[in-house]
């Protein structure tokens, strides 16, 4: 536990977004794809990823359908919408973006500045 | 559109709530279950896996609550929700509901009557087409220039205003041939209606061309109201002939209802001609450039382009002309326009308004103050109630939002009760004649004090409801759990000592403030009038009522008080023309000047007293 990071404010429905792209999950299938794809390097607590799943169906990103899981339990499941595909594009660059500066800025030595 | 949009999602999401809430309870314990199998995998018993998944996902309700957020359309059913909720805890402490709503409908009544009273006098123009561009003339007490003579040379010499008119008030008897009665009326200019720029509701006006000199326009023009409550809305009553202090005037017209004059505290019965103003009584006034009393008003539009500044200048340097020209007859002191209504009395009604509504602010302050700390120890005593609920995953701001939901209901309970009252009191008020007939205040209850009423039910609610905001922000729901109800909030805190301290100044200054005016009044019903009032009688008559003018009305008099003199029991008559109250229209004021003074100009005058004619009884009359 003591190794995982915490999530930065707004990361993580930039995570469900792209756990979800990968496929339509549950609720708790997209906490364990979240697992799986960061190499269970981050710490989400599990009811939070709830309020997040709520307000991506209700931006218009997500669709959610009731359906039965691999357990053979009722469970709602959560997919990309048009919209949320391309949100998606938009937020991973912009991240990738950000942390490549970020990064670029702390590796900096001072014969560079 | 997308408001309406917004809208119909919001209904539709409220209406969805149950099944919604129902879903998501679902969906939670799916998740649970979920994790509740891969626990068991791992080797655990189900019911330890179960348990073990519940505390994994944290406060359920708490994320509940966060996911109906993340949702919106939320406010309805939260709101009802709190509405709901608040009701049950309001009817639980029956007693702290009814002080708080009793306390605030007495202190928002006080205020909405003051409002009431405000709105009637000040606030609201008079009731005549753009009403805002009408200015007055100030009139004081003091030597002015406002007589008829000087009202034709400012109506004709000035360059600011489009036309003035002018009236005076008149009391007179009114026979319509069956019940002779005393009736109130305005001796107004030929273009008092024209310069107001108002339309007969019946008939028609009089006009600036009726008037050709002393008594050529014997014209009658009814209000509204008293061509209803004496002639019975009778349409044939133009044309008729009815006699004002016994000569005869032609009914033309009836004023539009709603046109009560343009005074605010008195309105009259009828209109006629100023320049019949001698068979009206006060003899003839119209030619003597001294007299002040023959105008109680001036009053026009102004011209476009011209402003209120301006307008008084114009004015004064007429004034100051016209002291200059008449130097015997004339005084005139620099003064400023002023809304037509309340004349010369606008300037202290409007300090009086002013201080009661300042006295029923810092009531609805004190009564604030007061539900505060009111308001804070109803909280405290729910200190464990509010625990449980943070406890169990409530969030602050729910709670707050909560507390101001009662808050919200009491006040809007106590403005509603308070609204009734001043909504009563005020139908008497203007239904209410304490000096007899013309007095009257123009207050009416309408839309603007019932939004006065909320506006201040609501702010008081913020008021008074902010008070125990902050404990239950700081307050610990383990330890006020752990310690038991014994433990209450903010015992050591002064926000409460504070209120009480604001709560008692504010009660020492009403207090003082109007057991100073309860003195007055009491000093100035048992002042010393100089003589004993007890024994003796007050017989009053209007001669000119009877017809009796000019020669007649002495010979009358005497006739009088021989009569009644030989009336058993009656030890001594004397006689006065006329007594306060209504110092306007009782007394003439006379010019006095110094032994030594040759030049009798105005600006020489020592003293102006108020002159009365009394007979010889009148100064030896003395209790046995």
């Amino acid at each position: 536990m003591a190794d995982q990071a915490q999530l930065l404010p707004g990361t993580l429905d930039l995570l469900i977004l792209r756990a979800v792209s990968l496929g339509p999950l549950h609720g708790y299938g997209i906490l364990l794809r979240i697992g799986q794809i960061s190499g269970s390097a981050l710490l989400i607590e599990q009811g939070a990823l709830y309020p997040g799943l709520f307000r991506l169906v209700r931006q218009g990103l997500l669709k959610a359908s009731w359906g039965t899981s691999e357990n053979n339990r009722r469970a709602k499941f959560y997919d990309l919408t048009a919209a949320g595909r391309k949100r998606l594009r938009e937020e991973t660059d912009s991240w990738n973006r950000l942390a490549a500066a970020i990064a670029r800025a702390l590796s900096q030595q001072p014969e560079e500045v | 559109m997308k408001l309406l949009d917004l809208l119909r999602f919001r209904i539709a999401t409220f209406f969805q709530r149950s099944q919604m809430n129902a879903e998501m309870e679902e969906e939670l314990r799916s998740h649970i279950q979920h994790r509740a199998d891969d626990l068991k995998r791992s080797g655990l018993s189900r019911a330890e896996s179960e348990r073990r998944a519940r505390i994994e996902f944290g406060g359920r309700e708490k994320f509940k609550e966060e996911c109906r957020e993340a949702l919106g359309g939320n406010l309805i059913g939260t709101s009802l929700q709190d509405v709901r909720y608040s009701l049950r805890m309001l009817r639980k402490s029956r007693g702290f509901t009814i002080a708080a709503v009793l306390t605030l409908a007495l202190a928002i009544g006080a205020n909405a009557v003051v409002f009431g009273i405000m709105d009637g006098l000040v606030l609201r123009p008079l009731h005549v087409p753009q009403a805002e561009s009408l200015l007055a003339t100030e009139s004081a007490d003091d030597p002015v220039w406002q007589s008829y003579p000087n009202y034709l040379d400012l109506r004709d010499r000035n360059r600011s205003f489009e036309d003035l008119a002018a009236f005076t008030m008149v009391f007179v008897g009114l026979d319509t041939g069956r019940d002779p009665s005393a009736a109130t009326g305005y001796a107004a200019t030929g273009n008092y209606f024209d310069v107001l720029r108002i339309q007969p509701s019946l008939g028609t006006f009089f006009h600036s061309s009726d008037e050709h000199g002393p008594d050529s326009a014997p014209y009658l023009v009814l209000t509204y109201g008293y061509w209803h409550s004496r002639f019975h809305d009778d349409r044939g009553v133009v044309g008729r002939v009815v006699l004002v202090n016994k000569h005869p005037f032609t009914v033309i017209g009836v004023a539009p209802p709603g046109f009560q004059g343009t005074l605010l505290f008195g309105s009259p019965d009828f209109f006629v001609p100023i320049v019949n103003q001698e068979q009206l009584g006060g003899g003839n006034t119209l030619s003597e450039r001294g007299n002040n009393h023959a105008i109680f008003e001036v009053f026009g539009h102004l011209k476009p382009g011209v402003t209120p500044a301006q307008a008084a200048a114009d004015v004064n340097a007429l004034g100051a002309n016209l002291a200059k020209a008449y130097p015997k007859e004339v005084s005139h002191q620099s003064s400023s326009l002023s809304r037509p209504g309340l004349t010369s009395f606008g300037g202290p009604v409007r300090a009086f308004v002013a201080g009661l509504m300042l006295l029923a602010g810092l009531i609805l302050l004190a009564s604030c103050a007061n539900l505060g700390s009111l308001f804070a120890v109803h909280a405290a005593d729910r200190s464990r109630e509010v625990a449980l609920r943070l406890a169990l995953g409530s969030s602050r701001r729910r709670i707050l939002r909560q507390l101001f939901t009662e808050a919200i209901l009491i006040s809007l309970a106590g403005g509603a009760l308070g609204l009734m009252g001043s909504v009563a009191l005020l139908r008497r008020l203007s239904t209410w004649q304490p000096f007899g007939a013309p007095l009257h205040l123009p207050v009416s209850p309408d839309a603007k004090l019932y939004v006065v009423a909320l506006a201040l039910a609501l702010v008081s609610a913020l008021l008074f409801g902010i008070v125990p905001v902050r404990q239950v922000l700081r307050s610990n729901p383990y330890e006020v759990v752990k310690a038991g109800s014994s433990s209450r909030f903010g015992r050591r805190i002064s926000v409460r000592d504070l209120l009480l301290v604001l709560q008692i100044a504010l009660c020492a200054v009403l207090v003082t403030s109007s057991m100073v005016a309860v003195r007055g009044l009491a000093r100035s019903l048992h002042a010393n009038f100089g003589f004993e009032p007890r024994n003796t009688m007050l017989l009053g008559a209007n001669l000119a009522m009877g017809g009796y003018s000019g020669d007649k009305v002495l010979p009358m008099q005497k006739r009088l008080i021989e009569a009644m003199e030989t009336i058993p029991g009656v030890d001594q008559v004397g006689l006065v023309n006329s007594y306060p109250p209504l110092v306007y229209a009782a007394a003439r004021r006379a010019n006095v000047f110094n032994d030594e003074t040759r030049d009798l100009s105005q600006l020489n005058v020592a003293i102006m007293p108020y002159r009365y004619d009394v007979s010889p009884g009148y100064l030896i009359l003395q209790p046995q």
